[in-house]
């Protein structure tokens, strides 16, 4: 045995030193297929934005072929969802776009009201369409600076999270927690919207559009961060629709289909506002989509803050609205009606409703099958970021690799809601 | 609008549909799966329907002896911003159904889903592996059946003993 080992290496020091003294020694391949490497991105990768894991089949540093694995935060919230009652299941919904709780919770429960037949009185649906867009501005903002980070200017990234650390100080007001809300509930919102969280966040978008500004000058002219985005993961408006992309990447393709102006849901149909599109279709397209949608929510905000008016946030309905907390230690009533709902659920009739709310990554839909009992028999979530990441190959393809991370940025997936 | 397309599928196809549901302004339509395939590809390119966005395709388990499974497609139409919802069922014993992923590409990863979830069988898809499960997992999660808690040891754990 050893001296077999000291033999081949003697045989093989031989050889390099007879391979040293040969002038040419270029390695040459007939078949460039011959020399493509597969290489494993993820699912620990900072740039794959959570737990995606890609396997990439380079040729030189051209990406020739591209496979997303997904699963690897899969939690099964679908099978959850079977069994716990329609209200026990709000607190999950947190856990699906971890970036933008609050627009989970609007979108499950929109879904779950129109199961039941009731609406939200106005004043909640003013609250729910404020914390919709603060939710939207969150999560674009991290969308932008991780973005710019990728490609490597980190200067943005502290500067949004700047921002967006004003937004958990209100979410914390206003919600009582900062990353899990559960605020909404079926019928209304946990806690009314008192005038010092107003007074936030009237402060929030007075000085937002400035600080956007800020990051806006480090970036649209920068020559290196344009040049690393423009005209890099192109699609053509066909192959957008039929991949099934969505939200911000779909209008980054010029498709100026926004769920707030199609379907006009909460009180969307009540403000003016734009839906940005741009026809590039490139990486450069889906940044200054988002960062134009930044500015249309602050004036969604401000029309929004400006009009609330005053009145209940529950709708009134013994059956299906949880009853105030103080009214059931007091009230005989209230008491049988906390206890039936919080035991057996919320009962909608037997039947099946599907509702998309314009989430902040694209179309976020719930899809409900109700067999007439306190838990809903299936429950079907839409992720827009599962969507999205289906393009992910088509985007990729014949680009080089470090582009790679500049795409995953800039369709910008949450894998929490893809995984689900 | 829904109406409308109702009315053409049940001209153009008088034997495949089944039945017509109307729930929350939200229509349902019933179709035999052995013609799915030629009825999406009509609601894609009827100037009337042109539903082009499959917004969703789920699968669900009715737990029922007979057509247990459910495969519901969630249909928008971008340029006429109507949306509609097919559904066709499908037996345990013979869980197999055409694909749709030629006539709208979204449907790829929807079909591994639902195979991955209920063990439908989409035949033509040319990539049917599992979505979110291990490859050599044997069970279906989402099925009826399937308990809440997992089965023990369905899924290996490397080991984390230091001594071996």
């Amino acid at each position: 045995m050893q001296t077999s080992t000291l033999d081949y290496r003697k045989v093989r020091q031989e050889k390099i030193i007879k391979a040293l003294g040969n002038k040419d020694t270029s390695v040459q391949f007939d078949d460039s297929l011959e020399n493509a490497m597969v290489l494993n991105m993820g699912p620990q990768h900072p740039a794959t934005h959570g737990v995606l894991r890609l396997l990439l089949k380079l040729d030189g540093e051209t990406v020739i072929q591209c496979i997303p694995e997904l699963g690897y935060l899969h939690r099964g919230y679908e099978k959850l969802a079977e069994n716990c009652s329609y209200h026990e299941y709000i607190p999950h919904t947190d856990r699906l776009d971890y970036l933008s709780p609050l627009l989970n919770n609007t979108a499950y429960v929109l879904a779950v009201e129109k199961l039941l037949g009731i609406e939200a009185p106005r004043r909640t649906q003013f609250i729910r369409t404020i914390i919709s867009e603060l939710a939207r501005i969150s999560s674009h903002c991290l969308a932008m600076g991780a973005l710019a980070m990728d490609i490597g200017a980190l200067t943005v990234f502290l500067w949004t999270f700047r921002e967006r650390e004003k937004l958990y100080d209100i979410f914390e007001n206003l919600t009582g927690a900062r990353f899990t809300t559960s605020y909404t509930r079926i019928g209304g919102v946990a806690q009314d919207l008192t005038p010092e969280v107003k007074k936030m966040m009237e402060d929030f978008i007075n000085q937002f559009p400035e600080k956007l500004f800020e990051c806006e000058k480090l970036l649209n002219t920068n020559r290196i961060f344009v040049e690393r985005m423009d005209g890099v993961g192109v699609i053509t408006r066909e192959k957008a629709i039929s991949l099934g992309m969505t939200g911000p990447n779909l209008r980054a393709v010029g498709i100026e289909h926004d769920i707030r102006r199609v379907e006009p849901y909460l009180l969307y149909n009540e403000f003016d506002f734009e839906v940005p599109t741009f026809e590039g279709g490139d990486c450069l397209a889906r940044y200054y989509v988002r960062l134009n949608e930044m500015k249309q929510s602050i004036l969604i905000l401000q029309q929004a803050l400006e009009k609330i008016p005053q009145g209940p946030i529950h709708a009134f309905d013994t059956k299906k609205v949880l009853p105030r907390k103080e009214r059931i230690y007091t009230k005989m009533e209230e008491m049988i009606h906390d206890f039936m709902l919080i035991n057996i659920g919320a009962v909608p009739p037997i039947g099946e409703v599907y509702h998309a709310v314009e989430g902040s990554k694209g179309e976020l839909g719930f899809y409900i099958q109700s067999r007439g009992e306190g838990q809903p028999w299936r429950l079907k979530i839409r992720s827009p970021s599962f969507c999205n990441l289906q393009s992910l190959p088509t985007l990729i393809h014949n680009s080089m690799l470090s582009d790679v991370v500049a795409i995953i940025g800039s369709i910008d997936p949450v894998m929490g809601e893809a995984d689900k | 609008m829904n109406q409308v397309v109702v009315d053409l599928l049940k001209k153009t196809f008088p034997d495949s549909i089944i039945e017509v549901k109307e729930f929350r302004n939200e229509t349902t339509i019933i179709v035999k799966k052995e013609n799915i395939v030629k009825i999406s590809e009509f609601l894609r390119d009827n100037p009337k329907c042109q539903f082009n966005y499959l917004s969703d395709l789920c699968g669900a388990d009715a737990y029922t002896p007979e057509n247990r499974f459910e495969v519901i497609y969630n249909l928008l139409s971008i340029p006429l911003k109507h949306r509609i919802r097919i559904k066709i069922f499908t037996d345990e014993t013979n869980p197999n159904v055409p694909t749709v992923s030629n006539v709208w590409e979204a449907a790829n990863w929807c079909e591994r889903e639902a195979y991955d979830m209920f063990g439908i069988i989409f035949d033509g898809h040319n990539d049917l592996r599992r979505m979110f499960m291990p490859e050599d997992f044997e069970y279906y999660p989402l099925r009826k059946n399937f308990p809440l808690m997992g089965i023990p040891n369905s899924l290996p754990l490397p080991d984390t003993n230091p001594k071996k």
